[in-house]
């Protein structure tokens, strides 16, 4: 069974942490993801960093900028990751733009990913129509999971279609908007977490953008399996360091 | 072999939209309706009436006669640097603001870089009363300050992209980051032939009254509608899109394309995308782009700002796998002599950009009896600084 699957079958709130690989430290992303795992998050997102994150806002995009000035790049992460299977068990998620998987090559892309022992993907500029005609096969073919996500404006009907063709769970965008910490959620992301807990989707749904703190936290996972944070960490990973990860983690969940 | 999009919105290989989910929605309502609502009558009958008492069309296609006579062949130049604002640019933002009327939009962004299609945005947002926001890179802004004092002047706000290399790429980045948090009440005016279907089709529909008069003008001046090369300068290709459009499938004309070489093509600082670049993504478009073997988006490089981008539109990466378009590139210094050529034989100071083009007459050569039609797609005022500066005038 995937990684992923069997996460989402444990009873609890999920907390899942997204970084940008290469930042602070080209070298970073063995101690980020034990400091994670010790900390008892429950998944992370690892970044595969590009130059023209467009989905994503300023936290994300200077971290990614850093970490490609810091020598970061496919194979790099994939020579970081070789063996990762030997320290870490909880799923882990390549996250990361189109391009650069197609300049590495999609099927070379997705058998590294799943020798490494990569559960799956999350590509937000690979819309999930031409991912179910051209690549889900492929996808299928290395065991690996593909993760779409939805918005406030996506329509019941596309919510739908997406559902069908997931696996593993749907990213929840929290509001329209790009990356970001948030501080609270209003009452129109309530409305919407709550209309989405109404359809019952056969995939599980996980709350992401705008989550920095255990208010967000909480407000994102009440009506949903769990949250995603990825800009609130990559900040307190600047100030703080690689060491502190417990620190931040504990903040979220206590 | 057709040379349209298709229904998909894919060029041959090119197009599609790669876009984000949470641009969705906005990119399905302008698919659902572009065709539909511009094939109106009343949507037809104001564009119309708009082309030609507010930008001045027809504009004239002329007869170069001194360049004619020193390249021994028929030489005609569309003269879209005669339109309002100094620029083909405006055909499609004119095109662009009455779509945005008809779908409810009050708030418009566009993105820019040299600051010609950020200047035909605000003017025609002015013209509506409609709020303008143009996102421009932070170097571009300095490097441009008389286009962004212009757009000031006619009441839009110019924000700064501060990401990345902070230039035309960025800004497109900006621009699309503000759509995705205005999902609603905004349209975004993209100002080439580049960015999601139906992006591309669209711009290149605004802009094919270029070759749409250029075929009844031909008509009348040589007594057939076409003739036998179209040249133009290519950066994202929208004012080339525009001259080739009406000629795409017609195969008795050779379509030429020119794109700039910058320091040279192998200087590492070149914006020439069909002999650099590789098939990726830029900007929700699968197309012909400028990367590192890693798949990072490299910073081109020209002395015209209009053909400073990383890509071409995917029409234009179609035209040229297919050689259905022969690609040529012309560095910096040939490019600007040529703004002094032009300047001095035919009395026309050209943009760089358009400059660029007038170089496929030192490249390659043309018959007497051959008609050649170069799209003269912008004016030289934007540039006089650059004129100034690199022949101390």
């Amino acid at each position: 069974m995937n990684r992923i699957d069997q996460k989402f079958q444990e009873d609890k709130k999920l907390l899942s942490i997204y970084f940008s690989a290469g930042f602070p430290n080209l070298e970073d992303t063995l101690p980020i993801l034990k400091n994670l795992e010790a900390a008892g998050v429950d998944m992370v997102e690892i970044g595969l960093p590009f130059s023209d994150p467009l989905a994503d806002g300023p936290t994300i995009q200077e971290s990614s900028t850093q970490a490609l000035r810091n020598g970061m790049t496919t194979e790099k992460l994939f020579t970081q990751l070789n063996g990762i299977r030997e320290h870490i068990n909880i799923p882990l998620v390549l996250m990361g733009y189109f391009n650069p998987m197609m300049q590495y090559g999609i099927e070379k892309f997705l058998q590294r990913c799943s020798a490494l022992g990569i559960d799956g993907l999350i590509i937000p500029d690979l819309p999930v129509d031409v991912y179910h005609e051209e690549y889900k096969s492929l996808f299928d073919k290395y065991g690996l999971y593909n993760m779409f996500l939805i918005t406030p404006q996506t329509s019941e009907e596309r919510i739908r279609y997406i559902d069908q063709v997931s696996n593993g769970f749907i990213y929840m965008v929290s509001s329209a908007a790009v990356t970001g910490a948030q501080n609270t959620f209003g009452n129109t992301q309530t409305d919407y977490f709550k209309r989405i807990a109404k359809m019952t989707l056969k995939t599980p749904t996980v709350v992401g953008f705008g989550i920095s703190n255990a208010e967000t936290y909480e407000a994102a996972s009440k009506y949903s399996r769990g949250a995603i944070i990825g800009s609130a960490f990559i900040k307190f990973l600047e100030e703080n360091g690689v060491d502190q990860i417990g620190k931040f983690v504990k903040s979220i969940r206590d | 072999m057709n040379y349209n999009v298709d229904e998909k919105g894919y060029y041959g290989d090119f197009g599609g939209a790669f876009i984000p989910e949470m641009l969705y929605p906005n990119v399905d309502e302008l698919r659902k309706n572009y065709l539909k609502i511009t094939a109106e009558p009343e949507f037809k009958k104001e564009f119309d009436a708009l082309l030609k008492d507010y930008v001045g069309r027809p504009t004239p296609l002329y007869f170069a006669k001194r360049l004619s006579e020193r390249y021994k062949t028929k030489i005609y130049l569309k003269r879209e640097d005669l339109c309002h604002t100094g620029a083909h640019k405006v055909n499609n933002t004119i095109g662009q603001i009455l779509l945005a009327k008809r779908l409810g939009k009050t708030r418009v962004i566009a993105e820019t870089g040299a600051g010609q299609h950020g200047v035909a945005t605000a003017t025609v947002c002015a013209l509506m009363g409609i709020e303008c926001i143009v996102y421009m890179g932070e170097l571009d802004i300095k490097r441009q300050a008389p286009n962004v004092a212009r757009m000031k002047m006619l009441g839009a706000e110019v924000r700064s992209a501060q990401s990345g290399s902070k230039t035309l790429k960025d800004a497109t980045n900006e621009a699309i980051r503000d759509w995705i948090n205005n999902p609603v009440d905004t349209h975004y005016i993209i100002g080439s032939v580049v960015g999601p279907h139906p992006y591309p089709d669209m711009v290149a529909r605004f802009q094919s009254v270029i070759s749409e008069e250029t075929k009844w003008q031909l008509e009348a001046l040589e007594g057939r509608d076409y003739p036998d090369h179209v040249i133009a300068c290519v950066g994202g290709g929208s004012n080339a899109a525009g001259l080739y459009y009406h000629y795409l499938n017609d195969q008795r004309v050779n379509i030429i394309a020119v794109e700039a070489a910058g320091k040279g093509i192998d200087s590492g600082e070149s914006a020439a995308t069909s002999a650099l670049g590789k098939e990726g993504i830029i900007h929700g478009s699968k197309t012909l782009l400028m990367q590192t073997p890693d798949g990072q988006i490299t910073e081109p490089y020209s002395i015209s700002a209009g053909l400073d981008y990383p890509g071409v539109g995917p029409m234009h990466a179609h035209l040229f796998r297919s050689k259905r378009a022969e690609f040529i590139s012309i560095p910096d210094q040939e490019a600007m002599d040529w703004g002094l050529t032009l300047s001095q034989m035919e009395g026309i100071i050209p943009a760089i950009e358009t400059a660029h083009a007038f170089a496929a007459l030192d490249v390659r050569k043309f018959e007497p009896e051959e008609i050649i039609v170069f799209n003269c797609s912008g004016r030289g005022d934007k540039d006089l600084e650059t004129y100034i500066d690199y022949f101390k005038l």
